[in-house]
């Protein structure tokens, strides 16, 4: 799970100032996937996004020593990154931070609902009626694919409902950290939340029908 | 909304996130619940919502195979600079 005990942290802090290279390794395994999707939200390409990450990683390494536990290891080691990544964005191109929150779109196709002149308006149509999906168990290859088919969709998000989908629902930080990390209000936060999900949800529904 | 009208199925996905994070007021709540508990297609939504996030919360437990190995390679060089 992405939630560790007090122990565990205590336990991954010490071996980093330890300098366990396996342990070290393995957070790197962990989390630059998520960092790096992170960071490509404030900068323009992939080679800088990579400059970025690996400077909050050396950022990491050189405050382990000194790091007091306020928050957990992985809330540190973002809040490096994002601010990292900002002072690399702002330098790089223009800010163009909350042009998404704009967008007012539904979030489902909305010839799914009946429309005004039925006798309820807004419900979903016979044919546009939502299935449950199946429950698949983690390591089972459906779930596998499902989650292959959502990473691929986190990465065609626009960026901000990219970086809060990836901090709020890959590395399950919750929302107050979230605002506090982007400084952004709790109701942009879950606009694009929502977007974001609701975009993965559509992708995985268009995935599981082509499967069926 | 006013109140006291039936949510419709094209409200109430609206509203799944601030569903989830339990910041919904309790009039809105009630409202939401009482949708559910007649709509099938409301409640798949839900469900298919709620298995959207735990996918996405596997996501970063691939980390290994999505990361360029030439890339990882460099951060391990930093770490061993830094020792």
């Amino acid at each position: 799970m992405t939630t560790a005990t007090p122990a565990d942290e205590e336990k991954l802090v010490a071996a980093l100032r330890a300098r366990d290279e396996a342990v070290f390794a393995a957070l790197v395994d962990r989390h630059t996937p998520s960092m790096l999707r992170v960071a490509r939200g404030y900068v323009a390409s992939r080679e800088i996004a990579e400059e970025v990450v690996q400077e909050a990683w050396i950022a990491l390494l050189q405050g382990i020593d000194g790091f007091e536990g306020r928050s957990s290891v992985r809330t540190w080691l973002f809040t490096v990154l994002i601010n990292i990544a900002r002072t690399r964005g702002a330098r790089e191109r223009k800010d163009r931070d909350m042009q998404v929150v704009a967008f007012t779109g539904g979030s489902v196709d909305p010839a799914r609902f009946r429309s005004g002149d039925d006798e309820w308006p807004g419900h979903w149509r016979d044919d546009g009626m939502p299935v449950a999906f199946p429950e698949s168990p983690e390591g089972a290859v459906l779930g596998d694919e499902l989650m292959d088919v959502a990473r691929r969709e986190l990465d065609k998000l626009p960026e901000r409902q990219r970086v809060v989908v990836t901090l709020r629902d890959v590395l399950d930080l919750d929302s107050s950290e979230v605002c506090a990390l982007l400084d952004i209000s709790v109701a942009n936060q879950r606009v694009l939340l929502h977007r974001g999900r609701a975009a993965v949800r559509q992708a995985l529904e268009n995935y599981l029908k082509d499967v069926s | 909304m006013t109140e006291d009208r039936d949510l419709a199925c094209a409200e109430l996905v609206e509203l799944v996130t601030a569903y989830l994070d339990g910041s919904l007021d309790a009039e809105t709540r009630a409202r939401f619940d009482t949708h559910l508990l007649d709509c099938e297609g409301c409640e798949n939504y839900l469900q298919q919502f709620r298995t959207t996030v735990t996918t996405l919360h596997r996501v970063d437990r691939i980390g290994a195979d999505e990361l360029d190995p030439a890339f990882r390679a460099k951060l391990l060089d930093a770490f061993r600079g830094w020792r």
